[in-house]
């Protein structure tokens, strides 16, 4: 005791401090130090020679792994396909002018103040849909046509995930808005539509819309299987929105609405004006969170026949040329996927701190 | 107005809206507007499916349940071989769905609780540890984690022949997990006797020392004595009775094991899977609702003078769960509706095997698609229900 209130420093300050406070400072901690310590020792050494060390990363086919780690000519060999599906070669340029917009449009969304960011916001909702409706499937302004059986990869997910997000918020916001409404038979409607959707899981909805649509539709009318997935995916997906949206409705104190109904303003000038603009704000960090779970959730297409990235893969790893590559592929998907959700969940993580005004009831 | 208000003075009644800028009015015309949408469409549905159906010789009703099945199925809880009828898959398919959600639940929620208390751990390694975990797996595809666990990790197992030996009666190869079961011999209905006399003893026990700690204030150690009951009493019933239990263990005969409790690699890697993923989530729900008890609240009990163990369970933990029920109960949804994409692997639950084979072999979408939607509404509505009952339990008693 005495010998610390002499010399404080060095026991309170400096590495040896930090470790007897965070790493031993009981003998159970120092026992879970020393066994959690070995455990990572003596795994990560073996993941880390077969990630890197002893894999093999250049070459041009199943000759050139040769190494006793990860064969990731395998992805390097297949990275057109992961990521264009069986998009022609000669048209990919299309593709790669939609990822270019994509990122112009909602990288700045991560950066504070960065100039017009709004504005980009507002072209990768608006424009950005519009130009890639006409590049992508092609067929007019003589651009060659390319059927959305040919697509495929990395770019099929961002379509699924960008397009289900962008019907789903203007669906979701109805919903929300009839969930909350005064009438009690659009009430009721909006409640039975949006808990039907929620109980059942996503691949119900994708069976159903690619076995059930076309029983639906009257005779001679037809969708392709990407615009049937497409359907059910924003069907599902507004349901979750709608619930995020009215979590925002509600957060908005009454006064607001006294207010608006006290300046004359009919129903939709109210929600327009004054109620929708504030409500969307609360809750764009859970818009996000829908956001990356239906990103996730787009792997599913992959039971119905369509090839999104992990499908890609998927089709792939079975290739008898290559031996025993399903890691190899597996740990790319994740990657990939790994990178945009974490990206997307920190900024609204940010988000969430910064419009956290610190008195939520 | 002018006018308006010499009307009024004149004792006649004072002219409303217009109709149509009556919001009541309004109201009831939209409304009426809406039901007749819903209903149109649903007819334009219902007839466009039924002339569908009609044109390519699709027929409809339930009568197909009754219809033997002729498939085979890898996994049944009930018995079920393929001349039962498409009823039966359904069975077997919701049996499956409801085990793999059960393991689930249960597996996710102990680790989730674990990663979640050990975010917060004062050791630097295992909070951090405890964060790498959750921010790697809830930020990767579920299918594809179930995707490696199946074909990555389990398909590299060695073959029933070379199977992995735990203790001479269980074995670990790439056909799946052998364990050896228990088979109940005449004589074992003493042991469930006991057990069902000793929940009923801790019960009372639990009421009594309640009563004597409201008179008296002192406690009594309700757990130990408690677990000691349900341990000991059946132990002795088990004796008393002869050792009325054998176990089947499973041995190797020709290609592969026979006897003993079968878990197949399907079931385990779902199983791993759905339980490592929602696990992730539920550790942060923890987390938070942890966080949420303010420190005023822990430093008032210490200053009450109860040890650690008393506060975290009386006073920490109950308000905890207030915070940490509501968003748990959708974690359970979400995992019992994950369940389903046990199909892309093959593990047979209801969408694999009733929306799936028994859908592609009897073509009738209609019914069995709006079966299997019912199947998992009720679960939800049902598992809604529990935890809004046991949140009600929890929830903060107010004036």
């Amino acid at each position: 005791m005495t010998e610390s209130t002499m010399k404080p420093p060095k026991k309170t300050l400096g590495p040896v401090a930090w470790m007897r406070e965070h790493l031993f400072s009981s003998w159970y901690n120092t026992l879970l130090t020393l066994l959690i310590g070995y455990v990572l020792v003596t795994s990560l050494g073996p993941l880390l020679s077969w990630l890197f060390f002893d894999a093999n990363f250049a070459g041009t086919g199943p000759e050139s792994c040769t190494g006793a780690g990860a064969c990731w000519v395998f992805v390097s060999e297949r990275l057109n396909f992961f990521i264009y599906g069986f998009y022609p070669d000669d048209q990919q340029w299309r593709v790669d002018v939609m990822f270019i917009l994509l990122a112009v449009a909602f990288v700045p969304q991560f950066i504070e103040g960065f100039p017009g960011r709004k504005w980009l916001g507002i072209f990768g909702m608006t424009g950005l849909p519009l130009i890639g409706y006409f590049l992508i499937p092609g067929g007019s302004f003589g651009l060659e046509e390319v059927p959305s059986t040919k697509w495929g990869g990395l770019m099929l997910t961002l379509i699924l995930a960008y397009i289900g997000i962008l019907a789903s918020l203007p669906i979701g916001t109805l919903l929300a808005l009839g969930r909350r409404s005064d009438m009690p038979i659009i009430r009721g409607l909006c409640v039975v539509f949006i808990e039907v959707w929620r109980a059942v899981p996503l691949i119900t909805v994708l069976f159903m819309a690619s076995v059930m649509l076309p029983l639906f539709l009257p005779e001679g009318v037809n969708f392709e299987k990407l615009s049937r997935a497409l359907i059910g995916i924003t069907l599902w997906q507004s349901a979750y929105m709608a619930e995020v949206i009215r979590g925002g409705l509600q957060a908005i104190p009454r006064g607001q609405y006294e207010a608006a109904d006290a300046l004359g303003l009919g129903y939709w000038k109210k929600m327009g004006l004054v109620i929708l603009p504030q409500a969307l704000k609360l809750v764009i960090p859970g818009i996000v969170n829908t956001f990356i779970s239906l990103f996730k959730d787009t792997t599913l297409v992959l039971i119905i026949g369509l090839f999104d990235v992990l499908g890609a893969v998927q089709s792939t790893i079975t290739d008898p040329a290559w031996q025993n590559v399903a890691s190899e592929g597996y740990v790319f998907v994740a990657f990939c996927f790994w990178v945009f959700c974490f990206g997307m969940s920190r900024y609204s993580q940010n988000l969430e701190r910064k419009l956290d005004t610190g008195h939520k009831t | 107005m002018k006018t308006e208000t010499i009307t009024q003075a004149n004792g006649s009644k004072p002219a409303g809206p217009k109709p149509w800028y009556d919001p009541r009015v309004r109201s009831i015309f939209f409304q009426i507007v809406a039901i007749a949408l819903v209903f149109w469409g649903g007819w334009t549905l219902v007839d466009n499916t039924l002339s569908n159906m009609e044109s390519r010789g699709i027929s409809t009703g339930f009568g197909f349940l009754e219809e033997s099945a002729g498939f085979g199925i890898i996994m049944s809880l009930v018995p079920y071989d393929a001349t039962m009828s498409y009823g039966r898959t359904f069975l077997v398919g919701l049996t499956n769905t409801l085990l793999v959600s059960a393991m689930g639940v249960v597996a996710a929620t102990i680790l989730g609780f674990i990663i979640g208390v050990a975010r917060l751990s004062s050791n630097w390694l295992v909070a951090k540890l405890a964060l790498v975990y959750v921010e790697v797996i809830r930020n990767i595809p579920l299918l594809l984690q179930i995707f490696f666990w199946y074909f990555a990790v389990l398909a590299a197992l060695p073959s029933p022949r070379q199977s992995v030996e735990v203790g001479g009666s269980a074995f670990l190869n790439n056909r799946g997990l052998y364990v050896p079961d228990p088979v109940t011999q005449d004589g074992f209905g003493l042991v469930w006797g006991a057990i069902a006399v000793a929940i009923a003893a801790v019960i009372g026990l639990r009421i009594w020392a309640k009563k004597r700690q409201l008179a008296t204030g002192k406690i009594f150690p309700t757990f130990k004595v408690g677990v000691s009951i349900l341990v000991l009493l059946p132990v002795l019933a088990y004796f008393v009775a002869g050792s009325p239990l054998e176990w089947d263990v499973p041995a190797l005969k020709g290609f592969n094991f026979r006897g003993g409790i079968t878990i197949i690699p399907e079931l385990a890697a779902l199983w791993l899977a759905l339980s490592l993923y929602t696990a992730s989530f539920i550790a942060e729900i923890v987390r938070s609702g942890i966080l949420s008890v303010s420190k005023g609240q822990t430093e008032a009990s210490k200053a009450l003078g109860l040890p650690n163990s008393l506060t975290l369970r009386l006073v920490v933990i109950p308000q905890a769960m207030r915070v940490i029920i509501p968003p748990l109960t959708s974690q359970y949804l979400n995992l019992v509706k994950n369940s389903s994409l046990a199909t892309a692997i093959g593990y047979p639950d209801l969408v694999a095997v009733f929306m799936g084979t028994t859908l592609n072999q009897t073509g009738q979408a209609v019914e069995v698609v709006a079966i299997t939607m019912a199947v998992y509404l009720t679960i939800s509505l049902l598992i809604s229900l529990f935890m809004n009952i046991y949140n009600r339990a929890v929830a903060i008693k107010e004036r």
